[in-house]
Formats: structure tokens, C-alpha cells, sequence
């Protein structure tokens, strides 16, 4: 079996040449057709470099452009020569100037040889492939391309617009049904003959000049017209990014395309001397085997996802998505806990043991930022600074909730905080939020002030939070939210903590440790009418009758509302 | 927006290049070798003042990553920073006695050099300090990097200043000429930059880091910026506005996506926080030749604990890029 190669060339001639030349030393004739765009002292020193060998040709050159009609006519003459001048040639393999041989191209000979007769073309129908860069995959048979997607996307749009309006279709020839693949293919003789020499070729390429990107779908087409079996593959590792440009090798590849076992590489970078060196090498071995990019398919899959979905919750000089509410602001959920610091006793190191999450105070209270275990600092080295933090609160909490990944956070919230980042955490998906209104009141009882300090304080405070409460309820929450009145919770503290703390999704493999102790709230029911005679109505604490027995939990609790699970 | 502004900014990008062009008259020329810059070199320009302790090493890493000429402006140094530099081959030197402020801390200069010597070549403008790293800079030369972008279409490359510091005081470890500075200083801030968007040239703006933490704490707002576009295929109608912050026309400002990808981006190592540092901020202060009248320096040498660690228990190690990149500092996009 003998291969014969199209070289389709137009830049990195040096390299070039050096694949030429090791295709040609291996026994396989080449013919190289170059880009007529080419200056041709480039061309001429190009032939000169490849002149000493006999069985590499140079056919005639036709000006190259991306996506048209030229590559596929610089393709038929290539194979046309080849197959002319060579007759020993079995099979073409179509490579470009910068694809690179991976194994010794004995293998590739016996490979072919028992597979005799198949030809490997990457072909499928256009319904079935949703590979399509521009979203134009059924309409690049059916509509008009005459301008240029590069140089004129402009016209090229809009042309392509106009044609949809007013429902223009070309008609498909007789006995084509259109398929897609890969550019680059093995052919066997027999089928190419037929190609290129068929009688309806003329009828074909007429239709054919004015497909889009006929070089993906000419051969592919064909070959299901004239093949007798097709192998719907492609021997050349080629990967397409999102904008339909190839994957670029590079040293660093060397160990991922060994162990791809693929024949042929697309495309090389020209100064990937080790790859060059590595696999040009008389001496380059392979483990044998067929084909298997998966590895290098993964690589680049997960390089594409990156640009074009990027990593959640991050923001940096890349990646600043536009736009409140499409993108979360934050990668990982986190909770929030409203009036629970100001109710229980302890309650941070209690929901530390009974989470193993990361417990913070008021992150965003007025003087300083109050991380877990009162640090100065925290992850990503984070200041404590409320001017800090307030110049970007919503950054400041992208920031927290990315640089702790894999560790739960939560943090204490407030009408005592800066409420401006409020709004954002309501809007986000990944926050769970547990608020007990009114509990923040408890912290009034307990403090020294004077009476009326403490009422206009507790007006205050109450204004904040009801426009809190009022937002909570808002048809735009994303967050989950809990709300409990101060009066419901304490009627049945144990079970609303337990609903609290199952809310948070953290799998709490351990035993719940009890309920933490709740503050002494004795005379706390007075507290609150003594606000309300003084014309300060408590409203948000609930309905708090003076013979409310905190701590004594009753037989039937109301339930809890939840908003938004 | 729109035509408005689209046309306010081609006039601003046009003044500027004209007052580069005015501007060249202040630069003498020292040694001039651009006749040896090929076709498709990457060039670096650098404006520069007393930093002879830096430069050796300052060359030899980006020679390793593959810059083929280097374009410097000598801002009357003293130090024999113009000597050294007139010996180096791949450098073009010019002096000037001027004003650094009164030439738009050094852009005018740069702008004109860039319009004459970088015209279609893909430039790297960076200070003395400042260590470009990029996705696979360990194994990739810059040539690889720039001919992926020009591939995807891009010309313009974004990478954030990254202030490195010392463990320890800033002054108690000498900085060895021809060293590493980073093995002095190797820590940084992983977590705490904040981002906005510029409308009018529409380019980020991130503020944070070691500075920031330290000396900003209580007006954030006047926080050095970090947002840098260092590396450009070059065009002589381009301009940098405002040092290498950003760019006109603003198109090339747009080194970021807007729909949730991400983009691929460097880092600027910055070397600042040096045995030299409060020498040099006192200096700076003096001359008041630096941006808002040096007011990090001020910020610097007001502080009263100003000598102390900037190092914090969560500061970071640097180890290379791909430590950058998983915390999110820069990103590979879709170079793979």
C-alpha cells in the first residue's frame, strides 16, 4: 500500500518543507500545492528546498482564501496530479503545511492496508451536527455567499438576512444529499478517480462555488455519492475552537499527542521545535494501536467551556460579565443568619459545631468587618476595613465566597449593617438566608442606654428592617429564604433551628449538638409594651402577648413560612 | 454614547499623537539600533530613572521570553543606567532631561517612539519593575502567545498588576543586582481586588492588593490602579491614554468578556515593595514627578507604621502561572 499526500501550503514553508521531505524519504509521493497570495521569492526558495526529491511535485497555484471555493479547487489539483503522476498511489491523504506525521509512516501504510478499501472522511449530515460556527449549517446548501465572512461580515450578514427574508433557496442537485465533516481526509484511489472524474463534476462544482465553506462539506458530499465504505473519521487530529480556528500544538503537547496515537496532527506551531524534532526523528517509535484523542479532545472541550461560559462567581480582568441577575456573583452557596447571633447564647461556635461550616459575625458591620475568630485579615488576604469593603460590597462578598471554595460560609446580617449589599444577596441563587425579625430588639432589652435612646433606636432599626423584610418578599428573590417573627421562633426554638440549619445543605454527618442556650429574656415582654405605649409599635418581633413564656416551647408551633425553595 | 462619544475619543487619540509628535524633540537619541529589528520581532519599551540595580535581570527575563529589541527612555538617570543600556545590542536608547509629569509620566515619549519603530509589531510597554507572566509563559516564548492572538483575532492582551512584597520588612533584605526579585519577595494578595468599568474608554478598572489593604483603607477610591494592557500589535495611529491603563481607540481596551467567558490575561509581578522602596517613594516625593503627586508614596511615608510588614497571615507564596490561574487572577480562555 502506498500513500500519497496533498499538501495544501501557504505559510511556515521551512516547515513545510521539513514534512514534505520526511513523507517523501518515508516512500510517499507528495504533491504540494502553495497559496498563489504567496510572493513568490518565498515560492521560489520553497521549490528550491524541496527540489532534490523526486517523488515531490509542485502543482499549479490558485489564490487561497478561508472558507471558499479555492481550497477545494487547489485540493482537486493537488489529487488530480498526484493521482496522475503516481500510479503506485493507493490512498491520499490530505495534510496542510503545518500538519505533522505522529507515527512512522509505516504504520500508517499497514493501517490502511487492512483497512483497504475504506475511506476515513469525517461526514455528516447537516441535521445531525451541531458543530456550526455562525449558526449557518442546512442554509450553507440552500443560500448565496458571494462576499466574504472576514474581510466583509458586514455585507455578508446582511446579504444572508435578506435572502431568509424574502425565502430564497437554491435548489440542491439531483442525488446530493449534503454532509459535513473535517477538512482533512483519506481517500482511497478508487473513490477519488471517481470524484474527479465523474460526469456530472462540472454540474457539482457549479453548485459547490457557492456553498459556504465548501472545503468542509465538497468531499464529504462526494464521497457518500461514490464511497463503498465509508469510515466516518478523520486520521488527522484537528480540534476547532469556538471561533472555528484549529487548535494550535505546541511542546508542551509532546506526551498528550504520543499517547493520542493519532497519525496525523493539525496544526503545529511552526516554532514547536521539540515537536519537529521529536516526531520527524528516524527514530520515532509509536506503542501502535488505533486512534484515540479523547485526552487532547477533553483538553480542549474544557478550554472552550473557559472562554466561553468561565468559571462562576468570578470576577477578574477577563471575565466581567454584564448585566445584574444573569450571572451569579458568587461560585459556591453560602448562608445567612439574621437575629440568631442576638438571640442565642454563643451561637457562632455553636453553628461551628453543629456545621463544620465557617461561622463569621456582621461581616458588613459599620466599624469593621467581623470574620470568624475576629482575624484581621482573612482568605485572599481580605482586609477587616468597612471602607474597604463598602467602596465594593458586592465585590467584597464575590471575593469571600471565591476564595473560600470548598468551605461553607456564613455570616451574620443585620438592620445594625451596611444594608447595601443586601440587594445583591437577595438576587443570588447561591445565598440561603434564615432571619428571625425583630430578634436584633433582644440586643436593645439587654443594653444600659437610656429608654428613650432605645426607642428612637428601635424605630430605627425597625424602618431598616421592614424595608429589608418588604425586599425579602420581593418576586425577584433568588436567595432561599426563612423568616421566622421573634415571637414564632421562640415558641418552638429547637425545631426552627433545625429547619434553619437544614436549609444551609450542609451535611451534618454528626449528631446536632442541642440547642444553644437562648438570652434571658425576662421582662422582655414589657420591654416591647413599653415601646408600644411610648407609640413605638414592635411590629416586626410579632405578635409578643405579655404572657409569652420564652423557652417554653408548645405542643403544636405554628409552622414557619418559607419563601422561595 | 455612541457617535458622540466615538468621535471625543478619536480627537483626544489624535492630540494625544500630536503632542507625542511635539514631544519627540526632548529625546536625544543614545544608541540607536532599530535597522536590526526584523519584520515580526516583539519589542519592549520602558521609560525608566536610576534603575541600574534592576536592569540585568530586567533583561534577561524578557530576553528569555523571546523580546528581540528593547526600547528605552532614560529620564536623566545618575546612576549609570545610560551606560549600561548604550552597551546592550538589542537596545535602542534615548535620554531626556525633561519633565516625566510634564510628558504624561513618560506616555508621551513612549507614544512617539512606539508611532515611529512599532508599527505592526507586537509591543510590550512595561516599567522596570513590572514581570509579565501569561498562560504557559514556563514552556510558551511570547512569539507562541502573540501568534495565538493574531490568530483569534486579538490585539490587544490584559495583565494586572500584581504587587509582590517581602515577609518580613520591606527594607531588611537587600535586593541582589542580577537576582530574582521574586525570590525576596515572593508574596502577594490572592483575593481582595475590586472591578468596575471605565465608560468612556471601556476598560476595567481593578483596585486592591497590598497598597490598597495598607495604605487606602480609608479612602479606597484613590487606590492605585492594577488594570494594565501591556501587550499590543501595534499601530502608529494607537496611543496609550493614561499610562498603560488603557488604550485608544478604546476597542483595544477590550480585553475582557462581557457574557460570562473569560478572556485570556497575564500578570504584571510587580516588584515594588524592594529594599529601595522607601528610599525611592522619598525621592519620588521630593520630586513630586509621579501620578496625583505620588500619592501612594505620600500615603506610603504618612504611615506612620510605614517600614512595617505588608505581609499578612493569608498572603499568598507565588509558585508560577498556573497557581495564578486556578485563584482566578488571570485566565488561559481558550488557549489550550
Amino acid at each position: 500500500m502506498t500513500v500519497g499526500v496533498a499538501m495544501l501550503a501557504h505559510t511556515a514553508f521551512d516547515r513545510a518543507a521539513q514534512v514534505a521531505r520526511h513523507w517523501a524519504t518515508s516512500g510517499c509521493p507528495v504533491v504540494i500545492h502553495v497559496d498563489r497570495r504567496v510572493e513568490s521569492s518565498e515560492y521560489l526558495n520553497f521549490s528550491k528546498a524541496i527540489s532534490d526529491l523526486d517523488n515531490v511535485k509542485l502543482c499549479e497555484r490558485h489564490p487561497c482564501e478561508w472558507g471558499t471555493w479555492s481550497i477545494v479547487q487547489a485540493t482537486q489539483v493537488a489529487c488530480d496530479l498526484l493521482l496522475k503522476n503516481f500510479p503506485e498511489v493507493q490512498s491520499v491523504f490530505l495534510t496542510s503545511g503545518s500538519c505533522i506525521p505522529l507515527r512512522p509512516i509505516s504504520e500508517l501504510n499497514e493501517y490502511l492496508t487492512t483497512h483497504a478499501d475504506t475511506d476515513f472522511i469525517e461526514s455528516a449530515t447537516t441535521d445531525d451536527v451541531p458543530w456550526t460556527v455562525g449558526g449557518l449549517d442546512r442554509e450553507r446548501f440552500t443560500l448565496r455567499f458571494p462576499f466574504s465572512w472576514k474581510t466583509q461580515r458586514g455585507l455578508f450578514d446582511r446579504y444572508v438576512n435578506l435572502q431568509r427574508k424574502l425565502g430564497v433557496r437554491r435548489k440542491i442537485p439531483s442525488g446530493i444529499e449534503p454532509h459535513m465533516g473535517s477538512q482533512w481526509w483519506c481517500l482511497t484511489r478508487k473513490t477519488l478517480e471517481k470524484i474527479l472524474n465523474n460526469h456530472r463534476r462540472e454540474e457539482f462544482d457549479h453548485y459547490f462555488k457557492k456553498v459556504w465553506i465548501p472545503d468542509e462539506s465538497y468531499f464529504q458530499t462526494m464521497a457518500r455519492m461514490f464511497s463503498g465504505r465509508i469510515q466516518s473519521q478523520s486520521l488527522t487530529l484537528a480540534k476547532f475552537d469556538f471561533q472555528g480556528k484549529p487548535y494550535t500544538f505546541y511542546d508542551d503537547h509532546l506526551q498528550l499527542l504520543r499517547r493520542s496515537n493519532c497519525f496525523v496532527a493539525r496544526k503545529t506551531w511552526h516554532s514547536a521545535n521539540v515537536l519537529y524534532d521529536t516526531f520527524l526523528d528516524a527514530e520515532n517509535h509509536s506503542r501502535g494501536g488505533d486512534p484515540n484523542p479523547g485526552r487532547i479532545a477533553r483538553l480542549f472541550n474544557k478550554a472552550a467551556e473557559q472562554r466561553t461560559r468561565g468559571r462562576e462567581g468570578l470576577f477578574m480582568q477577563g471575565r466581567f460579565p454584564k448585566g445584574a441577575g444573569s450571572y451569579k456573583i458568587t461560585s459556591a452557596p453560602y448562608s445567612i443568619f439574621e437575629g440568631f447571633s442576638e438571640l442565642f447564647e454563643g451561637f457562632e461556635p455553636w453553628l461551628t459545631k453543629a456545621t463544620g461550616a465557617k461561622v463569621h459575625g456582621h461581616l458588613f458591620d459599620k466599624t469593621r468587618v467581623m470574620y470568624a475568630d475576629g482575624q484581621q485579615h482573612f482568605c485572599g488576604a481580605m482586609s477587616d476595613s468597612a471602607a474597604l469593603r463598602d467602596y465594593a460590597p458586592k465585590a467584597f462578598l464575590s471575593n469571600l465566597i471565591w476564595n473560600t471554595r470548598g468551605e461553607h460560609q456564613c455570616f451574620q446580617f443585620g438592620p445594625t449593617d451596611n444594608q447595601k449589599v443586601s440587594w445583591d444577596f437577595i438576587a443570588d441563587p447561591n445565598a440561603q438566608i434564615s432571619v428571625i425579625s425583630g430578634a436584633w430588639m433582644v440586643s436593645l432589652f439587654k443594653s444600659d442606654a437610656s429608654f428613650n435612646d432605645l426607642r428612637s433606636e428601635a424605630a430605627r432599626l425597625q424602618k431598616i428592617e421592614s424595608l429589608h423584610l418588604h425586599d425579602l418578599k420581593a418576586s425577584t428573590v433568588k436567595a432561599r429564604v426563612h423568616i421566622w417573627s421573634l415571637a414564632d421562633f421562640i415558641e418552638a426554638p429547637s425545631e426552627h433551628m433545625q429547619t434553619a440549619i437544614d436549609a444551609m445543605g450542609v451535611s451534618a454527618g454528626h449528631k446536632m449538638p442541642p440547642t444553644p442556650k437562648m438570652k434571658d429574656m425576662t421582662g422582655f415582654s414589657e420591654f416591647l409594651q413599653n415601646l408600644k405605649n411610648e407609640g413605638m409599635h414592635p411590629w416586626v418581633a410579632g405578635e409578643f402577648l405579655v404572657e409569652n413564656r420564652p423557652n417554653a416551647e408548645k405542643a403544636a408551633p405554628r409552622r414557619s413560612y418559607q419563601v422561595n425553595t | 454614547m455612541g457617535v458622540l462619544r466615538t468621535y471625543r475619543l478619536r480627537i483626544r487619540r489624535r492630540r494625544k499623537l500630536i503632542r507625542a509628535i511635539r514631544k519627540r524633540r526632548e529625546l536625544k537619541s543614545v544608541s540607536n539600533r532599530t535597522k536590526y529589528v526584523k519584520p515580526n520581532d516583539v519589542l519592549l519599551f520602558c521609560t525608566l530613572r536610576n534603575e541600574h540595580h534592576r536592569l540585568e535581570y530586567f533583561l534577561k527575563y524578557y530576553r528569555e521570553k523571546g523580546v528581540r529589541h528593547f526600547f528605552f527612555v532614560d529620564n536623566n538617570s545618575t546612576d549609570g543606567s545610560r551606560e549600561y543600556l548604550a552597551q546592550q545590542d538589542d537596545v535602542s536608547l534615548w535620554t531626556t532631561s525633561a519633565s516625566y509629569k510634564d510628558s504624561n509620566f513618560g506616555m508621551d515619549w513612549v507614544n512617539w517612539l512606539q508611532m515611529r519603530y512599532a508599527h505592526d509589531h507586537w509591543t510590550l510597554t512595561v516599567d522596570v519593575d513590572e514581570f509579565l507572566v501569561y498562560p504557559f509563559c514556563d514552556t510558551r516564548s511570547l512569539a507562541a502567545l502573540t501568534d495565538w492572538l493574531e490568530a483569534s483575532e486579538i490585539r490587544s492582551f490584559g495583565a494586572m498588576l500584581l504587587d509582590m512584597y517581602p515577609k518580613g520588612g520591606v527594607t531588611d533584605q537587600a535586593y541582589e543586582p542580577g537576582t530574582n526579585p521574586f525570590e525576596s519577595a515572593p508574596w502577594f494578595d490572592s483575593g481582595n481586588y475590586v472591578i468596575s468599568r471605565n465608560a468612556e474608554y471601556g476598560n476595567l478598572w481593578i483596585q486592591g492588593g497590598p497598597r490598597a489593604r495598607l495604605f487606602f483603607k480609608d479612602d479606597p477610591f484613590d487606590a492605585p490602579a492594577l488594570n494594565k494592557v501591556p501587550l499590543v500589535k501595534w499601530n502608529r495611529r494607537y496611543a496609550f491614554a493614561s499610562s498603560t491603563h488603557s488604550l485608544l481607540p478604546p476597542r483595544l481596551n477590550h480585553v475582557y468578556d462581557r457574557n460570562g467567558g473569560e478572556m485570556a490575561s497575564g500578570c504584571l509581578l510587580h516588584a515594588k515593595f524592594l529594599d529601595s522602596f522607601s528610599e525611592k517613594a522619598a525621592e519620588e516625593l521630593i520630586r513630586k514627578q509621579h501620578y496625583a503627586q505620588g500619592q501612594e508614596y505620600q500615603a506610603y511615608i504618612k504611615d506612620p507604621d510605614a517600614p512595617s510588614d505588608v505581609w499578612c497571615k493569608w498572603s499568598e507564596r507565588y509558585i508560577n502561572w498556573r497557581q495564578l490561574e486556578t485563584l482566578g487572577l488571570m485566565s488561559k480562555g481558550n488557549w489550550a
